[in-house]
């Protein structure tokens, strides 16, 4: 079969019938880290406000987020996903940001007082690498990029959440879950 | 040819993903399908700006003789970039214009076009970086998408046409 042949074949299937096991392909950060700089800017053209601009970016990340941890679950899951907390948070450290980032996140950790709460910390996510924050530009975080995919992510497992953006150790991601997901945990911990 | 020198390296999805939600965003944002293709075109021109300096550093490659050389730099730099090698192909009788041929791409990865979007070009950010990439060594040329795998041809094309410099 010649290629323009194979090339008819592939483009009559619709994306749904590619196979999704695939070798692990890179490409280089450079292009990455361009692509995501253009994103930067052209939020920051959009938004007129240092929160504005930091949700533009968690809506982008958001998109990525519904999209990619149903790739991951199938692919390097066995199409299972986790049902509590504290494995789902483990699964976030460890696979998920292996898929995403080639590394597993730095720390994992929960707060003292608040069973809600759980921190997650990196001390250089790759959207941080080239950029730097002016003094007036606040508390202003490239990462809040990557709260948008985690936040997406949990929340399509059903953990519904809230992910914010602080800098703390690095770029700590401070997960807050819902009341619904607390409760449900105590239900599952007392059977 | 060198070999890429680029070590560092990020995720395919990460980026594809990345991309398409750039894509989404300016498709609620702007009116028409054209203005996308237009804002996708001015980022790419804005990528190329810069990211010519970083290929010159990396790749330290000497001054392009002719056009013929300026194609096989660009195949290069797909190959360090975006990690694909794309063909050149059809060149015109004045060797002025030259086409690249994709036949995969992982910016095209997930993707499938709806028929509303017929009329947008979805990698409309490629022929941006490349003219503005040679803008920056002083090699003004044209870039435009010319066909699209995604539109159900048979692999992607783009065109380069070389401008004369007056």
């Amino acid at each position: 079969m010649d290629v323009s042949e194979f090339m008819a074949n592939r483009a009559k299937k619709s994306i749904v019938d590619q196979p999704i096991v695939k070798s692990q392909v890179t490409i280089s950060l450079s292009a990455f880290s361009l692509l995501f700089c253009e994103l930067v800017e052209y939020s920051q053209a959009k938004s007129s406000t240092i929160q504005e601009l930091q949700t533009r970016l968690a809506d982008a990340g958001r998109h990525i987020g519904y999209r990619i941890i149903d790739l991951i679950v199938n692919r390097d899951k066995n199409f299972r996903r986790e049902t509590r907390v504290i494995n789902m948070l483990m699964f976030i450290k460890t696979v998920f940001w292996r898929a995403l980032f080639n590394k597993e996140a730095d720390k994992l950790e929960q707060a003292n007082d608040d069973s809600s709460i759980y921190y997650l910390i990196e001390q250089e996510p790759i959207t941080n690498k080239f950029v730097s924050t002016p003094k007036d530009k606040g508390n202003f975080n490239c990462a809040s990029f990557i709260a948008g995919i985690i936040e997406a992510s949990l929340e399509q497992c059903c953990f519904p959440n809230k992910v914010s953006v602080h800098w703390h150790q690095g770029t700590t991601f401070m997960i807050k879950f819902d009341d619904s997901v607390v409760k449900r945990e105590k239900r599952l911990t007392t059977k | 040819m060198p070999p890429p020198v680029d070590t560092k390296k990020v995720n395919t999805d990460l980026f594809a993903l990345t991309y398409g939600s750039i894509i989404s965003q300016l498709l609620i944002d702007c009116e028409n399908v054209d203005e996308v293709n237009k804002q996708l075109d001015r980022m790419g021109y804005n990528i190329g700006l810069r990211m010519i300096e970083d290929y010159l550093a990396k790749s330290s490659s000497p001054k392009c003789r002719d056009l013929k050389d300026v194609a096989e730099k660009i195949q290069h730099a797909f190959q360090m970039y975006l990690n694909v090698t794309p063909g050149v192909d059809h060149w015109s009788q004045a060797n002025d214009e030259f086409s690249l041929i994709l036949y995969s791409n992982p910016l095209t990865e997930f993707v499938e076009l709806p028929d509303s979007l017929q009329t947008m070009n979805y990698l409309n950010i490629l022929p941006g970086v490349i003219r503005g990439a040679l803008e920056m060594v002083s090699i003004p040329v044209r870039a435009w998408i010319k066909s699209d795998h995604l539109k159900g041809d048979h692999e992607t094309e783009i065109r380069i046409q070389s401008v004369n410099k007056k």
